[in-house]
């Protein structure tokens, strides 16, 4: 009999490291502050105690070197699994991650298969300022090679890192630390998968199709709430893997309410969501009764202050649905 | 640290004769005669380059001591990270000049899928993991990969190679300190060959040496003259010792010279002189250990022909077997970008089927 725990994201995550470290004897985590301190989100916590620090370590501060050593590290078939403290101190790490890590197979004819995950908080809502903040998914996807994951709630938090961990292919694996700690849900305590290769509709609704994904899609929840009030009936769809991505339940959405909005939080000129539209109008133009909208963050840098306005809120969110739908 | 870099050979070929086991007779003379083979290979490629049979080539004439006599002191087990002018790494690991000249084609029969350019090799069942344009990545790979040899417990030693230019990127210096950190078996040693393309060493550092950086990560740093094969095999002997009795890293910086081009590529006569190149040239690395051979009274001068006969044959039945040979089939294209193909990549590789086929059906070229 599988039992549940009611967890936040931190202790899910938390729980899928651990299942994930007693079960194969190569995985290591390692990062700034992940091993004696447990991270500055503690989402190692008491893993250094547990499985020693050999196995849960503490590093130098170089974000390049955490991913170098990881990629070395998996050439000889260990497991690394490293954390980025923020998302936004990866940047240092682009070259071994975009020329390394997600070439590494392709460039060696599949003699070499490294496998690594790279761990790492992202977005606002924090009063993080520009460097706590950003959203870096879309320079990611952009890379071929690189798997792109983003969970938006504990349940999905722990299925789908230990199937990110399962998986051959390198993984970015985006933790919407916004929501680390907003809410609990029901989390087996066993060793459980959620698909890759599956988007889920989390709202069924005939009139529009909102795609989102991380700590976005509750406020899309929000949204479609409001909108319910005004007599609208949304579907949202919880994309779980940015690459590659499921557009056949999104198309089938589509198809059937006919109109679309796409929701992120990162900047809007070549966001996620231009992927999203250009694939969706591709598949289902006939089906399309309105241009299909975006809401996303601005082509500023994220903002301190004024981050409020900067991220979508329910609101904003609503606003477009409305024009969307209204579109004749 | 004295000013001069550690070396043992006398200018006349000779050593003081505690020195003289620091490698055998049968090894020098083996590695003399790897050397030759790979001049011989190296004149040739470079002919292939210039006749339009190859892209691109890289050799390594003036390094071949540094690069033969590192490799002698590792086990054929322990991981070698190349920056991209060792392949003397290649031929001493017993590479097949065939599987060599594939990859150099970007053939069918390529081990890497025609997928890099020239001189960006993988073997991994001669633990070579892959060549990097982008200089110095491997340098904390070899970390990571020294880790991992800790933590199985399997006694294997890395080895890095880079320039000299490459000591200015970021990954040079987190290889170092995260590898002293971590006191992992690896071994990164600089070829300073004077040049990074056409940018003198001088400009790389205001350092008096590369090897000095050592001590800022905690890890002896030691200058050698690079032409010297007794002092790169005793150098290395002792890193390998030191690395596998769990003493952790080591830097050595090997003084050589490029006396090629930077690649087929480049023009060296736009930025050195002629006297400088000759000077090294009177002072060649395998000119030095032909003297020392011939010290130990293990040399004679047919050598140097019987070598070069054996070579040719070698590289002319090497030639004729791997060219010819068409490039990869086009769907290898989009493979290995994941373990399996995902829907997107599958869709791109349908369209670019279909637009085949329509070009195909008009005869289109």
């Amino acid at each position: 009999m599988s039992s549940f725990n009611s967890h936040n994201m931190i202790q899910a995550l938390n729980e899928a490291l651990d299942l994930y470290m007693a079960r194969e004897d190569q995985a290591v985590i390692f990062g700034e502050d992940v091993g004696y301190f447990g991270g500055v989100f503690r989402v190692t916590d008491g893993l250094q105690k547990k499985y020693g620090a050999h196995r849960v370590f503490d590093t130098p501060l170089a974000e390049a070197g955490i991913v170098a050593m990881a990629i070395g590290m998996a050439l000889e078939n260990m497991k690394p699994i490293a954390e980025i403290q923020f998302a936004d101190f990866v940047f240092p790490a682009f070259d071994q991650i975009v020329n390394e890590l997600a070439k590494y197979r392709y460039r060696s004819g599949a003699q070499y298969t490294p496998k690594v995950i790279l761990r790492m908080p992202y977005g606002g809502g924090i009063r993080g300022g520009h460097y706590h903040s950003q959203s870096p998914e879309a320079y990611f996807a952009h890379t071929p090679g690189l798997r792109v994951v983003v969970p938006s709630g504990p349940f999905e938090a722990k299925g789908l890192l230990l199937s990110c961990l399962d998986c051959p292919d390198p993984v970015i694996f985006l933790e919407p630390k916004r929501i680390y700690r907003a809410s609990k849900a029901e989390v087996p305590s066993e060793y459980y998968t959620i698909p890759l290769d599956k988007a889920k509709v989390i709202r069924k609704g005939k009139d529009l199709t909102v795609v989102s994904y991380g700590a976005m899609t509750s406020t899309v929840m929000e949204a479609a709430l409001l909108a319910e009030g005004e007599g609208y009936d949304i579907e949202v769809i919880d994309l779980l893997s940015l690459v590659p991505y499921d557009i056949k339940t999104i198309v089938q959405s589509v198809e059937k309410t006919g109109r679309c909005l796409i929701a992120h939080e990162a900047p809007r000129t070549c966001g996620y969501a231009a992927e999203l539209i250009a694939s969706i109008q591709q598949k289902a133009f006939s089906s399309l009764e309105a241009p299909i909208a975006r809401v996303t963050g601005f082509d500023t840098p994220f903002p301190y202050t004024l981050e409020n306005h900067y991220l979508p809120d329910a609101h904003r969110l609503f606003y477009e649905i409305a024009r969307v739908i209204d579109y004749v | 640290m004295s000013d001069t870099p550690f070396s043992i050979l006398n200018e006349d070929g000779s050593c003081a004769s505690e020195y003289r086991n620091i490698i055998s007779d049968d090894d020098l003379m083996h590695l003399i005669k790897l050397i030759l083979f790979n001049r011989n290979w190296d004149k040739r490629m470079i002919m292939l380059q210039r006749q339009g049979r190859l892209g691109f080539y890289m050799t390594s004439t003036g390094e071949e001591t540094t690069i033969y006599g590192a490799c002698h002191c590792l086990n054929d087990n322990d991981p070698v990270f190349l920056s991209y002018r060792e392949l003397g790494c290649l031929f001493y690991r017993g590479v097949e000049p065939e599987r060599i000249l594939n990859q150099l084609i970007g053939n069918a029969k390529d081990n890497c899928k025609g997928r890099q350019m020239p001189i960006h090799f993988t073997f991994i069942e001669h633990a070579i993991p892959s060549v990097s344009s982008p200089v110095g990545t491997q340098l904390p790979h070899a970390c990571g990969s020294a880790y991992a040899s800790k933590y199985q417990n399997t006694d294997k030693v890395c080895l890095a190679f880079t320039g000299e230019g490459t000591t200015s990127e970021g990954d040079f210096h987190t290889a170092l300190n995260f590898s002293g950190e971590f006191e992992v078996p690896a071994i990164f040693l600089i070829r300073n060959n004077g040049y990074a393309i056409s940018t003198p060493e001088t400009v790389q550092t205001r350092a008096k040496s590369l090897a000095i950086r050592g001590e800022g990560y905690g890890i002896p740093g030691i200058q050698i003259d690079g032409t010297d094969i007794l002092a790169v095999v005793h150098t290395m002997n002792e890193a390998v010792d030191r690395a596998r009795s769990q003493q952790g890293p080591t830097l050595i910086e090997s003084m050589t010279y490029r006396i090629g081009a930077h690649s087929t590529a480049d023009d060296p006569t736009a930025y050195r002189s002629d006297d400088e190149v000759q000077q090294w040239q009177q002072h060649d690395n395998l000119k030095r250990m032909i003297d020392h051979a011939k010290w130990r009274n293990l040399w004679t001068d047919e050598i140097i022909h019987d070598e070069e006969k054996k070579a040719d044959q070698i590289i002319n039945e090497t030639i004729s077997s791997c060219e010819g040979w068409p490039p990869p089939e086009v769907e290898t294209l989009f493979e290995d970008v994941y373990e399996s193909l995902p829907p997107h990549l599958e869709e791109q590789k349908s369209e670019y089927e279909q637009y085949l086929n329509w070009k195909r059906e008009h005869e289109i070229p």
